[in-house]
């Protein structure tokens, strides 16, 4: 009896240190977050006014802003997003609801080893398939280069989202008579909807924050430009090329439009988590 | 209309609007509409504010050219420009000769303005700058010089108590003109390190912490005490670095200004080549900074497209004479007068379809 | 939809046999619906194929001059023209392992604390919170780690490790604050909100039932999240590899951290070098064939590490699932 109830007042601490410690973990991590982005504002916020959001750079000492940036990270985010995540959440479908064997384990396989590639090496590869043969930078390739970096991650989030709605939504929906492409389209891919949109911002968010591979493909631009042929601005690319500079006002420049960047991201997640909201 | 036709034809109006605004906006490469021409360049991180100083200053003159700089490193200036992804690249280091013989036509070398790679360093106590002769530099930089009390750093710095700590050395962890100069440098000073490390932009460092870029290495030597490094000189007075004096090679010690530099490409202006890729470290002269070097932009001789060549040749026309007086501002040394005179000529000699373009 | 029973006459690859091959209930909607599907696959596999393809033509010329002794080597000269790829492997390995040692442990508590404790209310944003770590740039990752992280590492963190454990060879000093450390732990502050995020769903989708039925036998909190853990972990070992993938090939952070030393050493606090930084810092400037071959000879050896690893990864994750089961299995 009494070691019983030894036994469970051990239980019970165990349960109260590891729960203390999960809210440690949680606080310790938006406590990070809370550093370094103070560190950003502190450092940006001053820079941070109309006209920065709208002007193009200027020389060094004559102000300038990130109005072409924000522009160009705008064209190249939607253009990767287009062509990114239908190719990834397709074969996460393939992976999840379609495929089986070899062929589906080997696509499996490949598709977790893009995650690995450093996103220098993809630039250099869609420099090498889009650039050259076109002797030009464009933000096409820029496009190219940033949905390649998604397709993985976009892929595995919605094939694992998509294996966790239990089989007797599958079940219930093909015994009413519908094909497989109605299960999956009509009730699969909407019950993991908010899942698989976490995939989609968390590869938003990351080709967000890429510079190496704009490097080679969309290069940049000091002018205001929404043409996909020719090279153009990114937040990314700009913030790289201020912070890496000696000024201090084009370092403070870069804090500022970091902030900017981050809002967007932001934005952009809220308004992707609002339109997935499960309404039930 | 039920959920998933709405979500359907959201998805193929989503799709609609994106695919005609991309083919809405694709316009035929080059001279778009107003006759206005396009004209891409990379290359050189160093010159790159300047560089935008100068197109801002001369589209206020000529609208009707839309020019283009963007710093992606020496190295990728000079691949870009063999590959003729861009009409004019930028390079701190001239090309070699094998790269020159490989690229599809002839690459004429145009200096622009010169810079120079400084030696910095953070110590606590130190009120005035500190003095180094050019075999110190390649002993601390061997790894042979451990500590900033050593009796060679001693000797040229009389009357400075030096602390008896460990010197950490700061160098470039990525490939980069820079480094090239300063083992250039090095090289020329020390029959060690050219046989040891030898010179050019990715050496192997025999010690030390690798920064990228200017600023990775000036932000490890701010916040480190006791490190030592070399960036370019712009770097180090925009961060309140302390900027060492070097011996040169008349055996005084020169603080590295402007118009030391100046003095250094002027003294070498004898031995320069006639396709002016020349290397200035080390440069006799009483004045000059042992330090040096130019900057280059590369063309090709033969331009294939004449509206581009032009607005090319122009530029940097205006560059090196009225680009010149914006130069000090930024704390990059003009070129001497006769390095000019050289570079008009060479700017002359640029044609298009057999016509020259100025 | 009546059943429709079709005889085998005609020609073999006529349209009915293409379909019936694709849909085995004859429906064209689904026949249409899995050959775009698998044509979609086909192409990312492909893209893949090409990319390893190009990696491999464009690293014969190292492979033909180091041979296998590429791996084993030490020596990085470009100047000489000494290639080995072992310093930036050790370094590319121990960074990733350091960033999700400390990376998983916290991403699963984050996970878990706003799943099973927090109320909804308050998840909601501190989720929000926590994913827009993963929206920070990587270049501006880097400048906090060199004026933030490495100072305070060098003066508050580093030095109580050194004196009690410097006998080691793993905390030997001298603490610069740049070095293998940083480099890891800049990593496990990225690597944590992808992690967190997939596991944070993946934990939602786990059934109410199993929950209710551990706390019904009379189980602590903790024995229920352990409980729900379980479950979910075939999709937490995706996000681990999400997260691994991403500490595998991350650039500009680490390199501004990491020291870039092209040797191998036991301490946390000494310069290291990762494959993607090399890449990173070098490809631009790297004049000579040789040199340029053996900088992407190191992007398909990173690409074969990525491979190993993940393998191991889905090899411990089928070891788990096959005593318990896991989520998907229950209706």
């Amino acid at each position: 009896m009494m070691a019983v109830a030894r036994v469970d007042q051990m239980r019970k601490s165990i349960s109260a240190v590891m729960t203390t410690g999960t809210a440690v973990c949680t606080f310790a991590a938006v406590g990070i977050l809370l550093v370094i982005l103070s560190h950003i504002a502190l450092k940006g916020v001053g820079s941070l006014n109309f006209r920065f959001l709208v002007d193009a750079p200027k020389p060094v000492g004559e102000g300038g802003g990130i109005g072409n940036a924000v522009l160009g990270s705008v064209v190249l985010l939607g253009l990767s997003s287009a062509i990114g995540l239908p190719l990834g959440i397709a074969v996460g479908i393939y992976l999840s609801e379609v495929g089986h064997g070899r062929l589906a384990g080997g696509v499996r396989f490949i598709v977790d080893t893009l995650t690995g590639i450093p996103s220098i090496v993809t630039g250099v590869f869609v420099y090498a398939i889009v650039v050259l043969p076109t002797k030009h930078f464009s933000a096409f390739a820029g496009g190219v280069a940033l949905a390649l970096i998604m397709v993985p991650i976009v892929s595995r989030t919605t094939e694992e989202m998509l294996k966790l709605v239990p089989h007797s939504l599958r079940e219930g929906a093909l015994a009413l008579g519908a094909p497989q492409w109605r299960v999956v389209l009509g009730v699969v891919v909407p019950a993991a909807a908010s899942g698989i949109a976490t995939g989609a911002i968390l590869a938003v968010a990351r080709v967000s924050g890429e510079t190496a591979p704009l490097l080679f493909t969309a290069f940049g631009s000091r002018f205001f430009s929404t043409d996909l042929n020719q090279p153009i601005a990114s937040l990314t690319v700009q913030i790289y090329n201020y912070a890496i500079s000696p000024y201090d006002e084009w370092h403070a420049q870069a804090w500022a439009a970091t902030l900017v960047l981050m809002t967007l991201i932001l934005g952009i997640n809220i308004v992707v988590r609002i339109l997935t909201r499960r309404r039930f | 209309m039920s959920a998933l036709t709405r979500r359907s034809l959201f998805v193929v109006v989503f799709a609609a609007t994106v695919l005609s605004f991309a083919f809405s906006s694709c316009k035929p490469n080059g001279s778009g509409a107003g006759g206005s021409v396009k004209v891409q360049g990379a290359g050189a991180t160093f010159p790159n504010p300047l560089y935008q100083k100068w197109l801002s200053e001369y589209s206020k003159q000529h609208s009707n050219v839309q020019i283009d700089y963007q710093s992606v490193g020496s190295g990728a200036g000079i691949k870009q420009i063999q590959a003729q992804t861009i009409d004019f690249g930028a390079s701190d280091v001239p090309m070699k000769d094998e790269d020159l013989k490989s690229a599809p036509g002839e690459i004429v070398h145009i200096p622009t303005v010169l810079g120079a790679v400084v030696i910095t360093y953070n110590l606590t106590g130190i009120n005035q700058p500190l003095k180094f002769s050019g075999d110190v530099i390649a002993d601390i930089f061997l790894g042979k010089i451990k500590k900033w009390n050593d009796p060679k750093i001693a000797a040229d710095n009389a009357g400075v108590t030096l602390p008896a700590t460990d010197i950490t050395v700061v160098h470039r962890s990525d490939g980069s003109g820079t480094s090239g100069v300063f083992t250039d440098y090095l090289s020329k000073i020390s029959p060690e390190w050219k046989e040891k490390v030898g010179s050019g932009p990715s050496p192997s460092w025999p010690v030390g912490l690798g920064g990228k870029g200017n600023e990775g290495v000036t932000g490890q030597i701010k916040s480190t005490p006791n490190t030592l490094g070399y960036v370019e000189l712009v770097y180090a007075i925009q961060n309140k670095l302390p900027v060492a004096q070097i011996k040169n090679g008349s055996g005084s010690f020169v603080e590295p200004s402007i118009d030391a530099v100046t003095a250094a490409a002027a003294a070498s202006a004898g031995n320069t080549p006639d396709d002016l890729r020349v290397s200035i470290t080390n440069a006799s002269g009483a004045t000059a900074y042992p330090i040096s070097s130019y900057t280059y932009i590369l063309l090709y001789k033969n331009q294939k497209d004449a509206a581009k060549g032009k607005a090319v040749v122009d530029f940097v026309w205006w560059g090196i004479h009225d680009g010149e007086g914006f130069a000090k501002d930024l704390q990059y040394a003009p070129l001497p007068a006769d390095i000019v005179k050289r570079a008009e000529a060479k700017l002359n000699s640029i044609t298009a379809g057999g016509a020259p373009l100025r | 939809m009546s059943a429709r029973v079709e005889t085998n006459s005609g020609p073999f690859f006529s349209l009915s046999n293409v379909r019936k091959a694709l849909s085995p209930t004859g429906n064209t909607g689904d026949a249409v619906f899995r050959l775009i599907l698998g044509l979609v696959a086909l192409f990312v596999l492909a893209i893949v194929i090409a990319m390893v393809w190009a990696l491999a033509a464009d690293s014969l010329l190292s492979i033909r001059t180091f041979g296998f002794g590429f791996i084993t080597s030490r020596s990085w000269n470009p100047i000489k023209g000494e290639f080995g790829a072992l310093p930036f492997i050790y370094g590319t390995v121990m960074s990733s392992l350091i960033a999700l040692c400390i990376s998983v442990p916290l991403s699963l508590g984050i996970a878990v604390f706003l799943v099973e404790q927090a109320p909804r209310l308050v998840a909601r944003p501190i989720g929000f919170l926590v994913e827009l770590l993963a929206a920070i740039p990587s270049v501006v990752y880097g400048l906090w780690g060199i004026f933030i992280l490495a100072p305070v590492i060098r003066q508050y963190l580093g030095p109580p490790f050194e004196r009690l454990f410097g006998w080691t060879p793993f905390f030997r000093g001298p603490v610069t604050g740049i070095g293998l450390i940083t480099g890891g732990l800049i990593l496990a502050i990225m690597v944590t909100p992808i992690i967190s995020a997939v596991v944070r769903d993946v934990l939602a989708a786990v059934p109410g039932s199993q929950r209710e039925a551990a706390l019904a036998l009379g189980a602590t909190k903790w024995e229920m999240i352990r409980v729900v853990l379980v479950n979910g972990a075939p999709g937490i070992a995706g996000a681990v590899i999400l997260g691994l993938g991403r500490a595998l090939g991350e650039t500009m952070a680490v390199t501004m951290v990491i020291g870039n030393r092209p040797e191998i050493s036991l301490s946390f606090f000494d310069p290291s070098y990762t494959i993607a930084s090399a890449i990173a810092n070098e490809f631009t400037e790297a004049t000579s064939d040789l040199y340029l071959s053996s900088l992407v000879e190191l992007g398909l050896i990173l690409f074969f590490v990525t491979f190993v690893v993940n393998g191991i990864a889905r090899f411990l994750v089928w070891n788990v699932t096959r005593k318990t089961g896991g989520v998907g299995r229950a209706a």
